[in-house]
């Protein structure tokens, strides 16, 4: 008796597992599924314009997952994505990849993004230039007092090597210099807002959307391009004019030339209403 | 043959060849780590691979130094098991001979259940609750170190070195504890004079197996020990463990890049690090095993 329902159980699962294969298969074909993986930055972005975009196009399909930039270009270059998301540019060995598997990869900016410096709310210092951030993060500055603020070391918080925002950070406020090598590198931008929230030496870096969400609990720097220029708080207004010094853009590359369904998504993020929902996920408007 | 034999050969088959899976799965893998990291291997000196250094994304020059990540590995594992041998053994004597079967009736599960928690969780809870704890206990800067990774491993360790040393301490024959009683020695000299060094060896081997299940754990340091590769003792520092340097570095890394075997070459010691552990725990309990 026992064995027999064990029998049936076996023969009922892989039915239920082949239905599963074939209507997924069947998805697949459909013109109207379409995938976008990559940039962790980006994913609350690109899960509400999918929302948003599904909404507006019934029997449409739009499947988002994260992983990481690099992870989205590897599947796009793969062929397991439609859509890679960004958050920095296609490095030159990802480019001769891509045509070594035939592709051509195309580049649309999508958003920008500005990455607030955030530090302890009780922490007095007014301002920090752009160099003295890659001394911070260089390691050749440990103490706030050589910033300007109290005799307290600094705890330096950066995100892990695989984020893009390392990348950019590195690249842009760094000078293209090693980080210190003392500093911690955190697993997500969440818990670099935990730990700034709660230590008081600590210094750190997020997208501007997760600095405007954790207000209250950390402090958002202004930043100076040089060591005399005024000091510029991240906002959507800085940031388009330029003035704010840490920006950059988010992209979405595509397969070129591009099918109608993925035409179809990436003209309605740039449409108004797809900027629009930019500007709810507190990102800034590429137009 | 007839057809029952027929019938029995092949149960018999399929019976092997199911056990036989997890042999050639162990050594598969084996096989893969190796083979992608030996062309690194091969490519750099032995002292690039030991040198201090492990930067692996960098614009002026990348570095893969094994010796910051062993280190740190071993110092937040070392630190855990010596919090987890006092709870751990005390405890398990106190299961298997002193508690009264009710005591037992509650203790054994809640055991069970520590050792079931998934470590994302532990991970958070030491995050946000152990962190600033042992930052306002020992006033550091931060509590993102390897001290607060050791606790949360110590947490992870103690449910498998109660539950192994149990079952040594409760293997030792009740004639010793009777004739040790009828002696006259009163019960805790029994407990610590015959019971406990006659299990000693199964407490050892209790141990190592949980120096194996720490050394493995990979998401709860992650969280809490700051993840900076520098070479350090101390245990206010922070410390970058080999499991946890896999495990964020790689989702993105480049494959087939210098960086991506590498990160085969740190998961090949890790395996040999557990495997030799597995063994010659193992090894230690088959010898004292009672027939």
């Amino acid at each position: 008796m026992k064995k027999k329902s064990l029998l049936a159980g076996i023969v009922a699962f892989a039915l239920v597992a082949s239905t599963i294969a074939l209507n997924s298969s069947k998805t697949l074909a459909n013109q109207k599924y379409l995938t976008v993986k990559g940039s962790d930055t980006m994913v609350h972005l690109v899960s509400a314009w999918a929302e948003s975009y599904m909404k507006s196009k019934p029997g449409s399909n739009v499947s988002v997952t994260g992983g990481g930039s690099g992870t989205g270009i590897a599947a796009l270059i793969n062929g397991t994505t439609d859509v890679a998301a960004a958050s920095r540019d296609m490095k030159a060995k990802e480019k001769t990849i891509a045509q070594q598997k035939g592709i051509t990869p195309k580049e649309i900016a999508v958003a920008k993004d500005g990455i607030a410096i955030v530090v302890n709310p009780k922490n007095p210092v007014k301002s920090l230039s752009m160099d003295q951030l890659k001394k911070i993060y260089t390691g050749k500055y440990t103490n706030w007092k050589q910033v300007g603020g109290v005799n307290k070391n600094i705890l330096v918080l950066s995100r892990e090597s695989s984020s893009g925002t390392y990348v950019f950070f590195q690249e842009h406020v760094l000078d293209k210099q090693d980080y210190s090598p003392r500093a911690r590198l955190m697993s997500s931008t969440s818990s670099i807002m935990q730990s700034v929230s709660s230590d008081s030496g600590a210094i750190g870096y997020a997208g501007l959307g997760y600095a405007v969400g954790a207000k209250g609990s950390v402090k958002t720097v202004p930043v100076k391009k040089t060591n005399t220029s005024v000091a510029i708080l991240p906002s959507e207004k800085t940031i388009k004019s330029g003035s704010y010094p840490i920006a950059r853009d988010l992209y979405f590359y595509v397969k070129s030339p591009e099918s109608q369904t993925v035409k179809n998504f990436i003209n309605f993020t740039l449409s108004s209403k797809g900027q629009q929902i930019v500007r709810q996920a507190e990102y800034i408007p590429i137009k | 043959m007839t057809k029952h034999e027929l019938k029995e050969n092949i149960v018999k088959t399929i019976l092997s060849g199911a056990s036989l899976t997890s042999i050639i799965i162990v050594l598969l893998i084996f096989f893969f780590l190796i083979k992608e990291s030996a062309p690194f291997l091969l490519k750099t000196s032995f002292v690039d691979i030991f040198s201090s250094r492990w930067v692996p994304v960098s614009f002026i020059e990348e570095h893969f130094g094994m010796l910051p990540l062993l280190t740190g590995s071993l110092l937040v594992t070392s630190m855990a098991i010596i919090i987890a041998i006092p709870f751990g053994v005390i405890g398990a004597v106190y299961i298997a001979e002193l508690a009264r079967p009710i005591e037992k009736e509650i203790l054994k599960p809640f055991i069970e259940l520590l050792a079931g928690i998934p470590s994302v969780v532990i991970g958070f809870f030491g995050l946000v609750v152990l962190a600033p704890i042992v930052k306002n206990v020992f006033h550091l800067g931060t509590g993102l170190n390897a001290l607060t990774g050791a606790v949360l491993l110590a947490l992870m360790a103690i449910p498998t070195i109660i539950s192994i040393s149990d079952d040594a301490i409760r293997s030792v024959p009740a004639s010793y504890k009777q004739a040790s009683m009828a002696l006259g020695a009163t019960k805790m000299q029994t407990i610590w004079k015959v019971t406990f060094p006659d299990a000693l060896p199964g407490i050892v081997a209790a141990i190592m197996l949980g120096i194996g299940r720490v050394i493995g754990e990979t998401m709860a340091v992650m969280m809490v020990t700051g993840n900076a590769a520098i070479m350090t003792l101390y245990p206010f520092e922070s410390v970058r463990t080999m499991t946890a340097t896999i495990a964020a570095e790689m989702g993105e890394v480049a494959f087939g890049s210098d960086h991506y075997k590498a990160l085969f070459l740190v998961g090949t010691i890790l395996l040999l690090l557990t495997f030799i552990l597995n063994v010659v725990a193992q090894k230690v309990l088959k010898k004292y095993r009672r027939v």
